[in-house]
């Protein structure tokens, strides 16, 4: 190794010294690798956007363009009759508070029991805290098809199916793994300063999780709740599992419903599309730092 | 006397601990039991049973068992083309990510712009996006093979042919790599420049250098999305389901939706639980072999070998 270096410093020093054209440059060709660089990355981008544009060309184009050879790439007029046409097919605003009222109910459930939990992992000692530990982090691991038929029947017997219950309850116990393990990563960064001043202060555990931790963990929180929307807001197979009819179904299996049963045209389920994925968008671009730092704290993609 | 009495105090205080810990974790210990273990269990037992849910179960012993393994044709089906799936979709998934990182690891302007784009897709993974992608791979009017059209390729049916479908959705898997290069990106950003300028000092070119340091340094995180990524895979389901229901002719198959299809649409809830139990041991066995490969190709810093 160490003569490697000492040969290749030499050879350095042997070589001789010539001018350079611009682009030799260092500078010049640093820029040059940008330049590419980004060449490269738009690209990539064009690739990813091409789809998105194209849902929204074809949401907005009439009946013929939509099978026209060679296909149209900008619709001649605005069709945003095909919005109106889509929302008033399907029940669409009750299919939208469907979502909402889902949404809410699950992210409830998962920001409070998560947290609570995740503050025992991280700030409560018990000879069995890490094995316990480890069983959450292998639920992370475990194929949901594995636990899927005895819940059903299990909610079955309940008498909670057809309905919602099945879908938002068990939230409440636990909140998943991955957001316990992104809040007990969380909490373990807040100083353990605040536990003891609050516990002279006379704070029980209980307090000290409601009145400190959680105000703390603001950020924390928001990732957690805006992720849980987000999935809540594409889940696909739990809906199709537990609602059955259209009129109690959310956006993610009504477009779904609406595919097999009306055999729309392509414009109006274009449409559609978009409907329920500009939410997302929007929520997203408001909120991307959360995003980013939920995958990065837990190194776990959306 | 004093001593006795504290350490009897500090005890009672640990006791105290243990017991709130216990309390706070109470919602995810019975959520655990009820919605995993029991589950688990349970249909552990469902595999060695006949229920159709309206009539009691009725024990078969290893029946499902021996139909799956000898006399079911699509048991095997399902599972080569849910392999063939992960397979191809994983490492690719695993290249692509990786290499738009490395792209936007090299100090380019406006860096969080970039990856805010590359991650969109990966927000909208859901039932809307399939259905945009079904139209996309269509033959004629599909976006996918008008491009190709532009640069001269006659593309094939995609998903209304049986020997592309598959093929059809590893491309589409490839639009979120988005969530993974945020992963490396960070990683990346998390490799101490110091090695970079020592590297440069003895004269390692950067090919080099990606070869020697970049890649050590996060084969962690190479693992880690391995780990998850074929996890997640083996599981596909709402992709295949709503662009092609598992056809044409079985091409798309996965395991996934035929658990689903057995369970749900012909009400065999003991044979999918077989089913199920055979994918949920697939998997344990793909994580165990990938983990012990990691000795191998995973370089821990800190850790001596």
């Amino acid at each position: 190794m160490a003569q490697e270096t000492v040969v290749l410093a030499r050879r350095r020093d042997e070589g001789i010294p010539r001018r350079l054209y611009w682009w030799q440059r260092k500078h010049a060709q640093e820029i040059i690798t940008k330049i590419v660089v980004m060449l490269i990355l738009l690209t990539g981008v064009v690739i990813i956007m091409i789809p998105f544009y194209w849902m929204i060309a074809v949401s907005l184009m009439n009946d013929v363009e939509i099978y026209a050879s060679p296909p149209v790439w900008i619709p001649e007029k605005l069709m945003f009759d095909n919005y109106v046409k889509a929302v008033t097919t399907i029940p669409f605003f009750r299919l939208f508070r469907n979502t909402i009222f889902l949404a809410l109910g699950r992210v409830v459930g998962t920001v409070l029991s998560a947290s609570l939990v995740a503050f025992g992992f991280a700030r409560l000692r018990a000879k069995d805290r890490d094995i316990l530990f480890l069983l959450v982090l292998a639920t992370l691991m475990l194929p949901g098809s594995v636990t899927l038929i005895p819940q059903f029947l299990l909610f079955y017997k309940l008498g909670w199916y057809p309905g919602m219950r099945p879908l938002i309850i068990p939230a409440y116990f636990g909140g998943g793994a991955y957001n316990i393990f992104l809040l007990r990563q969380f909490f373990m960064t807040i100083p353990l300063d605040y536990d003891d001043a609050a516990r002279i202060d006379g704070c029980g555990y209980f307090q000290l999780w409601w009145r400190i931790m959680l105000p703390l963990s603001a950020p924390a929180l928001a990732t957690v709740a805006i992720f849980n929307i987000m999935w809540s807001w594409n889940d696909f197979m739990g809906p199709l599992i537990y609602l059955k009819s259209m009129q109690h179904s959310t956006l993610a299996l009504g477009i779904y419903l609406f595919m097999g049963v009306y055999n729309p045209m392509w414009n109006q389920l274009m449409a559609m599309s978009v409907l329920i994925t500009m939410p997302l968008l929007i929520t997203f671009f408001f909120a991307q730092r959360m995003f980013i730092q939920g995958v990065v704290i837990t190194g776990i993609k959306g | 006397m004093a001593t006795v009495a504290r350490a009897k105090r500090k005890n009672s205080m640990a006791r105290k601990e243990a017991i709130a810990f216990h309390l706070f974790i109470s919602p995810w210990l019975i959520g655990f039991v009820v919605f995993t273990l029991g589950p688990m269990v349970a249909s552990l037992l469902l595999s060695f049973t006949k229920y159709n849910v309206s009539q009691p179960p009725q024990w078969v012993g290893l029946g499902n068992w021996v139909r799956a393994f000898t006399k079911d044709y699509l048991f095997y089906h399902s599972f080569k083309v849910t392999f063939i799936y992960a397979f191809t979709a994983v490492p690719l998934q695993l290249v692509a990510g990786l290499i738009v990182a490395l792209l936007l690891n090299s100090k380019i302007p406006a860096i969080s712009f970039w990856r805010t784009l590359y991650y969109i897709p990966s927000v909208l993974s859901g039932v809307a996006v399939a259905v945009l992608w079904r139209l996309a791979f269509h033959p004629t009017n599909g976006i996918i093979n008008t491009m190709l059209r532009i640069v001269g390729i006659q593309g094939p049916a995609w998903i209304y042919d049986p020997k592309w479908a598959l093929q059809a959705l590893i491309v589409m898997s490839l639009w979120g790599i988005g969530g993974g290069m945020i992963i490396y990106l960070s990683g990346l950003q998390g490799i101490p420049t110091a090695l970079y300028e020592a590297a440069t000092i003895d004269g390692a070119g950067r090919w080099r250098r990606f070869w020697n340091i970049t890649l050590p340094m996060i084969t962690p995180i190479l693992f880690f999305n391995l780990v998850m990524g074929v996890i997640h895979a083996m599981e596909t389901f709402t992709t295949a389901f709503v662009m092609t229901e598992g056809g044409p002719q079985n091409a798309t198959l996965f395991i996934g939706l035929r658990i689903y299809f057995s369970a749900f649409r012909d009400l065999l809830m003991g044979y999918a639980s077989t089913l199920a139990w055979s994918l949920f041991i697939v998997i344990m066995l793909l994580t165990l072999l990938i983990i012990r490969s990691s000795s191998f190709w995973v370089y821990y810093e800190g850790m001596r070998k």
